[in-house]
C-alpha cells in the first residue's frame, strides 16, 4: 500500500498509524475508566506556567484527531504520491503532520496563551496545505480569503483570553464552574468565543471562508479540514462555557437558532452545488450547525432545569462530533477518488463510475447514506438523540424548542437531495465525459481509509451502545444540567434491532428475487428512452438540473448565474452557455462589505511597503511608548 | 401473540386491496365497470412470474432500489399500530425511525432512477426528493402536536391517546392535522392531484416515471412496496381519524379494516373529483399543509 511513496512519505504514514493505534485504544480506556492526567512542562516565556491536562472534553477531541490523520495519511500515499507530485508531496506531509500536532495542542493546552500558539500553527498550517496547488489563481485567493477569516477569528481569540488573564490574573484556564465575573463581562466574553471558535467552526454568517477552502484543497486535507479542523470551534466554545459557574437562558437560544439556521442555510445551497467538494463543504456548515444546536439545546435544557434535553442535546451534540469525523472524511476520500480518476470536480462531467470503481461507489454509497442520517448508519443514532430531546420539549408548558424537529426533518429533507444528486449523478448512469469513461478503481491505499471509516460509520449506527460509552463520561464532566451518571432516556437496544433487522431483510428479499430472476428469461437492452432513438449520454439529467427544483425554492440563498451568447439565423453556429451557482449572502452582502472594508483601509496600508528597517523602527517605537506608559 | 400474528397478517396481504378500492371508486365516477377489486394482487402475481429486462447502463444499485425501499417500508410495517391494537414493535422515538424508514427507501428508490442514465428518470427522482422534503415537517409537526396532547414519544400510546374525549377538547386542532396528514398521504404515495400514476406522459410524472426500466419481481416489489406504504400512511391517518373503540378486540380489527377501506374510498373520490394540479403549484400546497399542521401546534399549546 505504501509503494508509490517516497522514503519520507512511508515513514510519515507509519509514525501516523503507529501513533493511532496507540493513541485510540488509550484515549478509550481513559474516557471509559474516567481517568484524567496533568502535566507540568517548565517553559520560560511570561504567560504563567504551561500546564496540558487529559481530561473527559479533551479526550473525545482527540478521537476524530488521530482518526482521520491516519487515515488521511494512508490516503495520501495513494492520492498525493510523492511519484506523481514529487515538489508538493514534501511540504504537505510535514504540514499534514503538524497541523494534527497543533490540533491535539489545541485540545490538551490549560493555558490561554499556549492554546493561542497553537491555535495559529494549526491555522498556518492549514493555509499551507490547502494551498498546496498555489499557482492555480482560485486556490490561491481561497487561501487569501481563508487567512484573513483566520485571523480576524484568532484577534477575537486574543480579545477572550486577554478578558479572561484580567479577570483571573493569570492564563491558566479557571477550573470548570469557578469563573465568577458580571453578567456583562461573562457576555463578553461569551461573544468573543463565539466569534473567535465559531468562525473556525463554520457557524453561518462566519462561513463565508469555508466552502472554497476545502473544495480547493487536496481532498485528504479537505477530509481533516471539514473532519476535525472545525470542530476545534466547538471544542473552544465548550470549553469556554464550562468556565462558567452558571449559564444564563440566552445563550443556548443563541446557540440553538444560529445552530439550526446554519444547518438549513448550509444544506439548502449545498444542494444547488455542481462541484462535488464544494458540496461537502456546505454540508459540514449544515452538520456543525446540528452540533450547535444540540450544544444550544443543552445549555437550554440546564438553564430550565430539564435534565432530559441537557443530556440528550450535549449527548447528541457530542455523538454526531465523532460520527461527523467518520463520514464526512469518508465523502472527501471518495470525491478524491473520483477526481483522481476523472480529473474533474466538476458532477455535471462524471457519471457511470460505478462500473469501473465498484469498491468507491459503495463506500461513498455507505457515507452519503451515513450522512443524510439515515438508518442503519451512525448519522441516525445521533439525529435520533437531537430529535428525542427536542420531541420531548413538545410536553413543557413553553414548547418553543419542539419547533426544532420539524426545522431538522426539512434539514434531513434536503440533506437526501443533496446527497442522493453527489451520489447518484457522480457514480451511476453513464459517463458524461471521456475523463469519466476511462476512470479507474482507486489503489488499496486509499481504499482501506475509505473502508474502515465506512465500517465504523456502520458500527455506529448498529451499536450506538459503543459511541455512547464514550459520549457519556463527558457529558457528565460537562455537567450541564444532566448529573454525572444520568439515564440516558434512549434504548440503543432498538437501534441496534433495527440496524440489524434492515439488513437482514433486504437480503431476504433480495434472494427471493434473484431465485425469481433465474427461474425466468432475461434480456438486457438500452435503458427506455420513451420512444426517443438515439440518446446520448449529454441528455443525462445533471447535476445543476437536479438541483434546480429546490434551488428554485431557496432562491434568496442561492441563485445560479447564467450567461450565454446569442443563438441567431437560420444555421446559428457555435453557442456557449455557462451556469455557476453563487451565494446570495456571499455575493450581496459579504462581498461587498469586504470591499468596503478594503477601500478604508488603503490608507493603513501605506505603513506596509516591505522595507524591513522602518518595521524595526515601528517595533522600536512601539516597545517605547509602552515603557514610558508602564513606568 | 394473536395481536402480532393478525397484525402480520392484514399488513402483508392487505395493501394491494387499498389500491383495488382506489381503482374501482374511481371507475364507479367515470362510470365504468372497472376491473376487478382484486386486480393488483392478480398484476402483482403475474409480475412476480415474468422474466426481467435490465438496461445495460445499471450496476447493482439498480437492483438494490426496490430491495431496500421494500425492506424498509416492511421494517416501518411494525412499528405503526393498527386501530386500537398496539405495534409488535414499540420504544421512545420509534416515530422518528418510522420517518426516516421512509426516507431510506425515497434515497435508493431515487439512487436507483439516476442508475438508468434516463433524463426522465432523473426528472421523476428530482421531484420526488424535491416534495417529499417538503411534505416531511408536516408528518414532524403533527407528530409534535400528538406528543404534547399524549405525553409520550412512542406511536402506539401517542395514536391510542386520541379517544373521542381528546376530540371533543381539541377537535379543531386534530382536524387541521388531519387534512395536513391527507395532503401528505397523496403526495407521498403519488395520487391525484400531485401526481397521476396513470398519465400518459412521461414528462409530467413523479413516481411512475422513476421505476420506467424495472420489470418483472423487481417492478412487482416497488408496486408492493408503494402499496404497503399507503397502508401504513392510512393507518397513521385512520387512527387519528377513528378515535372509538369497539370494546371488543375483534371488533376493533374490523373497525379498523373497514376505515381503510373507507380510507381508500376517500381516497378514489378526491382522485375523481379533482384536476391534477400543475407542477409549481404542489410546493405551495405542500408549504400550505406544513402551515395548517403548525396551526394545530399552536392550537394546543394556546
Amino acid at each position: 500500500m505504501l509503494r508509490q511513496g517516497s522514503l519520507g512519505q512511508r515513514v510519515a504514514t507509519a509514525g501516523a498509524l503507529l501513533a493511532s493505534l496507540m493513541a485510540l485504544p488509550a484515549i478509550s480506556y481513559m474516557l471509559t475508566a474516567g481517568l484524567r492526567a496533568r502535566y507540568l512542562i517548565e517553559w520560560n516565556l511570561p504567560f504563567g506556567s504551561c500546564e496540558l491536562a487529559l481530561d473527559p472534553l479533551t479526550l473525545i477531541f482527540l478521537i476524530p484527531i488521530f482518526l482521520v490523520f491516519a487515515a488521511g495519511s494512508l490516503y495520501a500515499c495513494g492520492y498525493w504520491p510523492a511519484s506523481s507530485k514529487p515538489a508538493s508531496e514534501p511540504p504537505l506531509t510535514f504540514f499534514y503532520g503538524l497541523l494534527a500536532a497543533a490540533m491535539a495542542m489545541v485540545v490538551v493546552s490549560r493555558n490561554g496563551a499556549l492554546l493561542v500558539m497553537s491555535w495559529e500553527v494549526m491555522a498556518l498550517s492549514g493555509y499551507f496545505l490547502m494551498s498546496a496547488e498555489h499557482t492555480d489563481p482560485e486556490v490561491g485567493k481561497a487561501g487569501l480569503v481563508y487567512l484573513v477569516a483566520s485571523h480576524l477569528g484568532a484577534a477575537s481569540l486574543l480579545v477572550l483570553f486577554s478578558l479572561l488573564a484580567g479577570a483571573t490574573g493569570s492564563f491558566l484556564f479557571p477550573a470548570a464552574g469557578s469563573l465568577h465575573v458580571s453578567s456583562s463581562l461573562a457576555a463578553i466574553l461569551f461573544f468573543a468565543a463565539l466569534l473567535g471558535f465559531g468562525s473556525k467552526a463554520g457557524i453561518m454568517p462566519l462561513h463565508i471562508w469555508l466552502p472554497s477552502a476545502h473544495a480547493n484543497a487536496p481532498s485528504h486535507v479537505s477530509a481533516i479540514l471539514s473532519g476535525v479542523m472545525l470542530k476545534m470551534g466547538i471544542y473552544g466554545i465548550l470549553r469556554v462555557i464550562t468556565f462558567f459557574p452558571e449559564r444564563p437562558l440566552w445563550w443556548g437560544e443563541l446557540l440553538v437558532v444560529a445552530g439550526l439556521v446554519s444547518a438549513l442555510m448550509g444544506i439548502c445551497i449545498a444542494s444547488a452545488q455542481k462541484d462535488i467538494k464544494r458540496l461537502l463543504a456546505y454540508s459540514s456548515i449544515e452538520n456543525l450547525g446540528l452540533i450547535t444546536a444540540g450544544i444550544g439545546a443543552a445549555l437550554y435544557g440546564e438553564a430550565t432545569g430539564s435534565s432530559r434535553l441537557a443530556y440528550l442535546g450535549m449527548a447528541g451534540a457530542l455523538f454526531h462530533i465523532l460520527n461527523h469525523g467518520m463520514f464526512k472524511p469518508l465523502l472527501f476520500f471518495g470525491a478524491g477518488s473520483v477526481m483522481h480518476a476523472t480529473g474533474t470536480r466538476e458532477m455535471d462531467r462524471m457519471g457511470g463510475l460505478s462500473s469501473r470503481m465498484p469498491w468507491s461507489t459503495l463506500l461513498s454509497l455507505a457515507g452519503a447514506v451515513a450522512i443524510c442520517g439515515l438508518p442503519p448508519f451512525n448519522g441516525f443514532a445521533s439525529e435520533f438523540l437531537l430529535y428525542l430531546g427536542f420531541f420531548g420539549e413538545a410536553r413543557s408548558s413553553q414548547p418553543l424548542l419542539a419547533l426544532g424537529a420539524p426545522v431538522l426533518a426539512l434539514v434531513g429533507g434536503v440533506a437526501v437531495i443533496s446527497l442522493v444528486k453527489l451520489f447518484g449523478i457522480t457514480f451511476l448512469g453513464a459517463p458524461r465525459s471521456e475523463g469519466a469513461a476511462h476512470s479507474h478503481e482507486s489503489p488499496a491505499s486509499m481504499l482501506v481509509p475509505m473502508g474502515v471509516l465506512a465500517g465504523l460509520s456502520l458500527v455506529g449506527g448498529i451499536f450506538p451502545q459503543l459511541f455512547l460509552s464514550l459520549v457519556n463520561p463527558v457529558v457528565g464532566a460537562l455537567a450541564l444540567g444532566a448529573p454525572a451518571g444520568y439515564a440516558a432516556p434512549v434504548r440503543p437496544i432498538a437501534l441496534t434491532a433495527a440496524g440489524a433487522a434492515l439488513p437482514l431483510l433486504a437480503g431476504a428479499i433480495f434472494l427471493v428475487l434473484k431465485r425469481r430472476e433465474l427461474a425466468s428469461p432475461r434480456a438486457t437492452g438500452p435503458t427506455w428512452g420513451c420512444g426517443y432513438l438515439a440518446p446520448a449520454p449529454r441528455i443525462q439529467y445533471t447535476a445543476s438540473s437536479f438541483g434546480q427544483l429546490m434551488g428554485s425554492l431557496s432562491t434568496p440563498l442561492i441563485r445560479s448565474r447564467t450567461s450565454r451568447g446569442t443563438v441567431a439565423g437560420v444555421a446559428p453556429v457555435e453557442a456557449s452557455f455557462r451556469y455557476q451557482p453563487e451565494e446570495t449572502l456571499l455575493g450581496k452582502v459579504a462581498m461587498p462589505a469586504l470591499r468596503g472594508a478594503a477601500t478604508v483601509s488603503a490608507f493603513i496600508r501605506r505603513l506596509q511597503h516591505g522595507e524591513v528597517q522602518i518595521y524595526m523602527l515601528y517595533i522600536f517605537a512601539t516597545l517605547f511608548v509602552l515603557l514610558l506608559s508602564v513606568r | 401473540m394473536i395481536d402480532t400474528i393478525v397484525h402480520m397478517v392484514l399488513v402483508l396481504a392487505m395493501p394491494p386491496l387499498l389500491i383495488g378500492v382506489i381503482a374501482k371508486t374511481k371507475a364507479l365516477f367515470a362510470g365504468r365497470v372497472g376491473a376487478p377489486v382484486l386486480q393488483p394482487y392478480y398484476d402483482l402475481g403475474r409480475l412476480m412470474r415474468k422474466g426481467v429486462v435490465i438496461s445495460d447502463t445499471t450496476s447493482w444499485v439498480f437492483k438494490a432500489g426496490p430491495v431496500v425501499t421494500l425492506a424498509a417500508t416492511l421494517f416501518a410495517a411494525l412499528l405503526i399500530p393498527l386501530g386500537k391494537h398496539p405495534a409488535p414493535v414499540a420504544f421512545e422515538g420509534d416515530m422518528i425511525l418510522f420517518a426516516y424508514l421512509f426516507a431510506l427507501g425515497r434515497f435508493f428508490t431515487t439512487a436507483a432512477a439516476l442508475d438508468t442514465g434516463s433524463a426522465f428518470e432523473g426528472m421523476g427522482a428530482a421531484r420526488e426528493v424535491t416534495f417529499s422534503c417538503l411534505a416531511e415537517p408536516t408528518i414532524f409537526f403533527a407528530l409534535i402536536t400528538l406528543t404534547r396532547l399524549s405525553g409520550t414519544m412512542s406511536l402506539t400510546p401517542m395514536l391510542q391517546s386520541v379517544t373521542l374525549t381528546v376530540w371533543t377538547g381539541t377537535g379543531a386542532s386534530l382536524l387541521l392535522m388531519l387534512f395536513g396528514l391527507f395532503v401528505v398521504l397523496l403526495a407521498e404515495n403519488s395520487r391525484i392531484p400531485f401526481d397521476d400514476p396513470n398519465t400518459h406522459l412521461e414528462l409530467t410524472m413523479i413516481h411512475e416515471v422513476m421505476v420506467l426500466d424495472h420489470s418483472g419481481p423487481y417492478f412487482g416489489c416497488i408496486l408492493y412496496g408503494a402499496a404497503l406504504k399507503l397502508y401504513l400512511m392510512g393507518a397513521l391517518f385512520a387512527n387519528i381519524a377513528i378515535p372509538f373503540s369497539g370494546g371488543d378486540p375483534y371488533l376493533d380489527w374490523l373497525i379498523f379494516g373497514l376505515s381503510m377501506l373507507a380510507l381508500a374510498v376517500g381516497v378514489g373520490v378526491v382522485e375523481s373529483v379533482m384536476a391534477r394540479l400543475k407542477l409549481i403549484r404542489v410546493p405551495q400546497l405542500l408549504v400550505a399543509a406544513m402551515i395548517l399542521t403548525a396551526f394545530s401546534l399552536v392550537l394546543v399549546v394556546r
